[in-house]
């Protein structure tokens, strides 16, 4: 066991899916032609002035509601200066002093166990524009310059990068479920930088805490972690110092790199910006945006449970995320049998899925069809074998499982004059097995049964087939 | 007597009878500038080409029905900080030499949609800051009156050039005192709104929470006509009031019996010339043969305006002129090495002494460990200086002194003693600081050079101030002095 503790705090930005920017009308699309997108206030000409989009700020305020945060009833935005390519104003228009939410938390399970991880603050603020690096020079795209975006800062409270993990997981889908963002890392609608620091155990002040940058999935924030953790610890054990730096992790070694060490604090001369008026929030605004929050993670998972009979374990799979709890309900809906439908989700599909780093949605696979399938295998019509078949082909390329089964001709063959045609001519040509048998090794009858159902092409009821093998070797 | 001599009203009856066409003021107005720019300086650009353009296309649509806006076809000319889609704007600075913005400001379209003719872009001390536009990155312009005298900034070229009748009128601006001072200087008459009536989309910000953009005209009356095409609510402009504008030519009744008038005492005390104050004086004396009465009050707080103007403004402006870094338009310098010194060199450059200046003026009083000290306690004297003006207002219609301490001065008199340039805006600084509106109307002159009456009114009440102004105009012959070029 360590003789150290470590103090992890992550701040999260996430970037809201408004129709507009923050402050302008133009599009928050990703994808499209670089500044394209743009505007004489995105673009930061002289003279342009700043209006702030309203469902920004209902957005943020769902968001910081659904972690529990308290709502500032004035809220104000200040300047933040500093000099960037990318950064047209020569200042971000965030909020320092009365940002949307404080106060807030989260819960999280690791191990089994729970625990409550504090949420410092949410605020609200615009994006920066895009800089790309190349030998002959930098390119900027100002697209994402003005996208509405948040930053949640947790308190001090992760204790693992385990936990870290969790927390990265459990904020997540929080807010995919709220549906202010896509909360897409690979698209940069959600970026993580943590701060982690050691301290020996039972010490109540902080050590130096180290910045990790370039965190591009939950994973690499977990092996970023646990890479600096025990630098810190090792360099500690070794008679060094900490320094107040800021890493980045790289993904072929698994190591966090020093990108530059921190001399004092940057000072980002803040001020409120008075081309803004202060807002009010009223407990009627607050009122409406509450009634907006949909069920929320924790309480989806407690009623998958109660009202479905979903162990917990499951139930806290499903409703990870909102696409695939969503999926889950409408396949109930669909009449599909809850347990069996669970296991095809976190058996299969997931597997499917994660094989190709894909979200459900972006496959053709419905919970209507998936519904219909399990139906089949539980009236007899295939058998679960069959039904891998089915499913690959309805997750490759859709379709309805029905057709599926007719056209490919795989409904099972239940007749047992018909397979009993197929044991007598298997037993047959195979006596070594059936003296196999006899002596007393039961493998053999899985070989008979794996040679019937070769025979049938899979269609042949497995239990039946069982059955009539051990009738057909009593004969012999 | 030249067309451009003429009233709006007077001209815009000529206009409907066919007696002059729009091109006949467009051409009157180029003549002259063809006459006296040399002396007077006024202009950084002409939009001549367009101007004709708009002019010939104007007087094929009037010829067909006479229009009834009021100031279509008259010719006006825009400060060169508020922004002119595809024509230059540079807001006297060398950083935007050039710059042609890609939008125009809600003003300019404004007056674009009332069918007023863009002349040109007017000089101005760089990016607003100055009182004489000896800070302009490009010339210095004249006073009309007497050209070896300032004309006041930083709107200079914007009351030179209605002084000396190459426009008709023209916009403004007024951070401290910026359309005021000038207006005072060269003897024309010149409205700082009430924060918030007019938008402020487009115009090249100085310090945003006291800029406000404003007409400047020979008559009170010209000058209603303005401001009424230009206020009003502008969704692109969070700072822009949501009110209902009054139609200001009701304000002109011809009656100030009854009007209370205060004059601080801090207006015409030491410092302020004695000859201003006498023309202040005499002022107050032909406002009271006009049925109207006056008593001295006090606005205590008045003499930290300047300190906490100072602080506001340049930290204000050490954020919005960030953006001119070379980067994306205006002027980059050549030969850097890297983006540290793309943005040194550029900026370098590119600004003046007085910008530079400031900017590290607000820069400092920004910074974390000053900012309590300077920034929010200016913020709170700020909300004093508020206060006096509230106390008065609760017990009088106006406020009345002088525009400026003195009359112009002479060119060069100054520019090595930035605390004397600044004492200058010290009688307009408390009205920005408030966000009251306030005029400079022509009051005499001393030496040959024009003096300003400022009357300050309650927010939103320019109704009030036009007609007292214009009550003022009427009992004196001041307006109708022209300067001799």
């Amino acid at each position: 066991m360590s003789k150290f503790e470590t103090v992890i705090g992550l701040e999260v930005h996430v970037e809201l899916k408004t129709n507009s920017k923050i402050f302008c009308g133009c599009s928050t699309d990703f994808g499209a032609p670089s500044n394209s997108h743009t505007c004489p206030i995105c673009l930061g000409h002289p003279g342009v002035l700043p209006v702030l989009n309203k469902e920004a700020v209902d957005f943020s305020m769902r968001a910081a509601m659904a972690l529990n945060c308290e709502i500032n009833r004035e809220q104000y935005f200040d300047r933040k200066n500093y000099f960037y390519p990318d950064n047209p104003k020569a200042y971000q228009i965030s909020q320092l002093d009365k940002p949307i939410g404080e106060h807030g938390w989260i819960e999280i399970e690791v191990n089994g166990e729970k625990k409550k991880i504090g949420i410092t603050r949410l605020h609200l603020e615009e994006d920066a524009g895009k800089s790309t690096h190349a030998a002959d020079g930098s390119l900027v795209d100002l697209n994402r310059q003005g996208t509405p975006l948040m930053e949640i800062v947790s308190e001090p409270d992760i204790r693992t990068p385990e936990e870290a993990y969790a927390y990265l997981e459990k904020l997540k889908a929080i807010i995919q479920y709220t549906g202010v963002s896509d909360c897409k890392m690979e698209e940069g609608s959600l970026r993580c930088d943590a701060n982690i620091s050691i301290r020996p155990v039972g010490q109540k002040e902080f050590g130096t805490k180290t910045e990790l940058k370039n965190l591009n999935s939950f994973a690499f924030v977990q092996k970023g972690l646990e890479h600096e953790e025990k630098r810190q610890e090792e360099e500690i054990l070794n008679g060094g110092e900490i320094l107040q730096e800021t890493r980045r992790f790289d993904e072929k070694s698994n190591k966090t790199i020093l990108m530059r060490v921190k001399e004092g604090s940057d000072d980002y001369r803040y001020f409120p910006d008075p081309d803004l008026v202060r807002l009010s929030v009223s407990e009627e605004w607050i009122e409406k945006v509450r009634s907006e929050i949909p069920e929320l993670p924790d309480a989806r998972k407690a009623r998958y449970v109660s009202e479905f009979g979903l162990p917990s374990y499951d139930a806290g799979v499903l409703t990870a995320s909102i696409k695939m709890a969503d999926f889950f309900e409408e396949g109930v809906k669909e009449k599909a049998d809850p347990k069996m439908l669970s296991n095809w989700l976190m058996g299969e599909v997931s597997a499917f899925l994660n094989n190709g780093s894909k979200e459900i949605d972006e496959t053709p696979l419905t919970p209507v069809n998936l519904a219909k399938m399990i139906k089949l295998i539980e009236d007899g019509t295939i058998s679960s074998k069959i039904a891998k078949k089915v499913f690959k082909e309805m997750i490759e390329n859709g379709g309805d499982p029905e057709t599926i089964v007719k056209e490919k001709g795989l409904v099972q063959i239940s007749d047992e004059g018909a397979i009993r045609e197929f044991v007598v001519a298997v037993l047959d040509r195979n006596p070594q097995s059936i003296e196999d048998f006899k002596n007393g090794k039961d493998k053999a009858i899985g070989f008979l049964v794996g040679q019937v159902m070769k025979e049938t092409k899979g269609k042949a009821n497995p239990p039946l087939v069982n059955k009539l093998i051990a009738e057909e070797l009593k004969k012999r | 007597m030249s067309l451009l001599e003429k009233k709006v009203s007077e001209l815009h009856d000529l206009l409907h009878k066919k007696e002059v066409s729009v091109m006949d003021l467009v051409d009157a107005s180029y003549a002259r500038i063809g006459q006296v720019e040399d002396k007077v300086k006024s202009f950084l650009t002409l939009n001549e080409e367009h101007a004709r353009q708009q002019a010939r296309e104007l007087d094929d649509v009037l010829a067909g029905s006479p229009g009834e806006r009021i100031l279509a076809g008259l010719p006006i000319a825009l400060k060169d900080n508020i922004s002119t889609k595809g024509l230059r704007t540079t807001s006297g600075s060398k950083i935007l030499s050039n710059f042609d913005p890609i939008y125009d400001a809600t003003v300019a379209r404004k007056l674009y949609e009332a069918g007023a003719i863009t002349i040109g872009k007017l000089n101005m001390d760089e990016f607003a800051m100055g009182s004489s536009n000896e800070n302009s990155g490009y010339h210095v312009t004249k006073n009309p009156w007497n050209t070896d005298y300032v004309p006041g900034g930083s709107s200079g070229g914007s009351a030179a050039s209605v002084a000396a009748g190459e426009v008709l009128f023209s916009l403004g601006s007024d951070t401290g005192g910026s359309i005021r001072q000038p207006a005072a200087y060269c003897g024309v008459v010149g409205l700082k709104p009430t924060y918030g009536l007019v938008s402020r989309f487009g115009l090249i910000a100085f310090a945003s929470s006291l800029d406000q953009i404003g007409p400047i005209t020979r008559t009170v009356e010209d000058n209603a006509y303005l401001l009424q095409a230009i206020a009003g609510h502008d969704h692109m402009d969070s700072t822009s009031a949501n009110v209902e504008v009054p139609d200001y030519q009701t304000a002109f009744t011809g009656d100030i019996k009854g009007l209370r008038i205060a004059v601080p005492k801090e207006y015409l005390a030491e410092g302020v010339d004695p000859a201003v104050k006498e023309k202040v004086l005499d002022a107050l004396k032909a406002l009271e043969g006009q049925g109207a009465t006056w008593e001295e009050v006090s606005l205590p707080h008045s003499k930290y305006a300047l300190a906490t103007y100072y602080l506001l403004s340049s930290s204000e402006a050490s954020a919005n002129l960030s953006r001119f870094d070379g980067v994306r338009y205006g002027v980059r310098s050549d030969n850097s090495e890297n983006l540290l010194d793309l943005y040194k060199n550029s900026r370098s450059e590119g600004f003046g002494d007085e910008v530079k200046r400031r900017i590290m003026l607000g820069t400092f009083a920004l910074s974390s460990g000053y900012y309590d000290a300077y920034y929010k306690k200016a913020q709170k004297v700020r909300t004093l200086i508020k206060n006096d003006f509230e106390q008065v207002f609760n017990h009088y219609d106006v406020i009345i002194g002088p525009t400026t301490p003195t009359t112009a001065f002479k060119i060069g008199e100054k520019t090595n003693d930035p605390l004397t340039m600044y004492a200058n805006d010290i009688l307009t600084i408390p009205v920005n600081l408030a966000g009251v509106p306030a005029i400079s109307v022509p009051c005499g002159f001393s030496n040959g050079l024009p003096v300003g009456l400022q009357i300050i009114g309650k927010h939103f009440d320019e109704s009030t101030i036009y007609r007292v102004a214009s009550v003022f105009e009427q009992a004196t012959e001041h307006h109708k002095a022209k300067p001799q070029l």
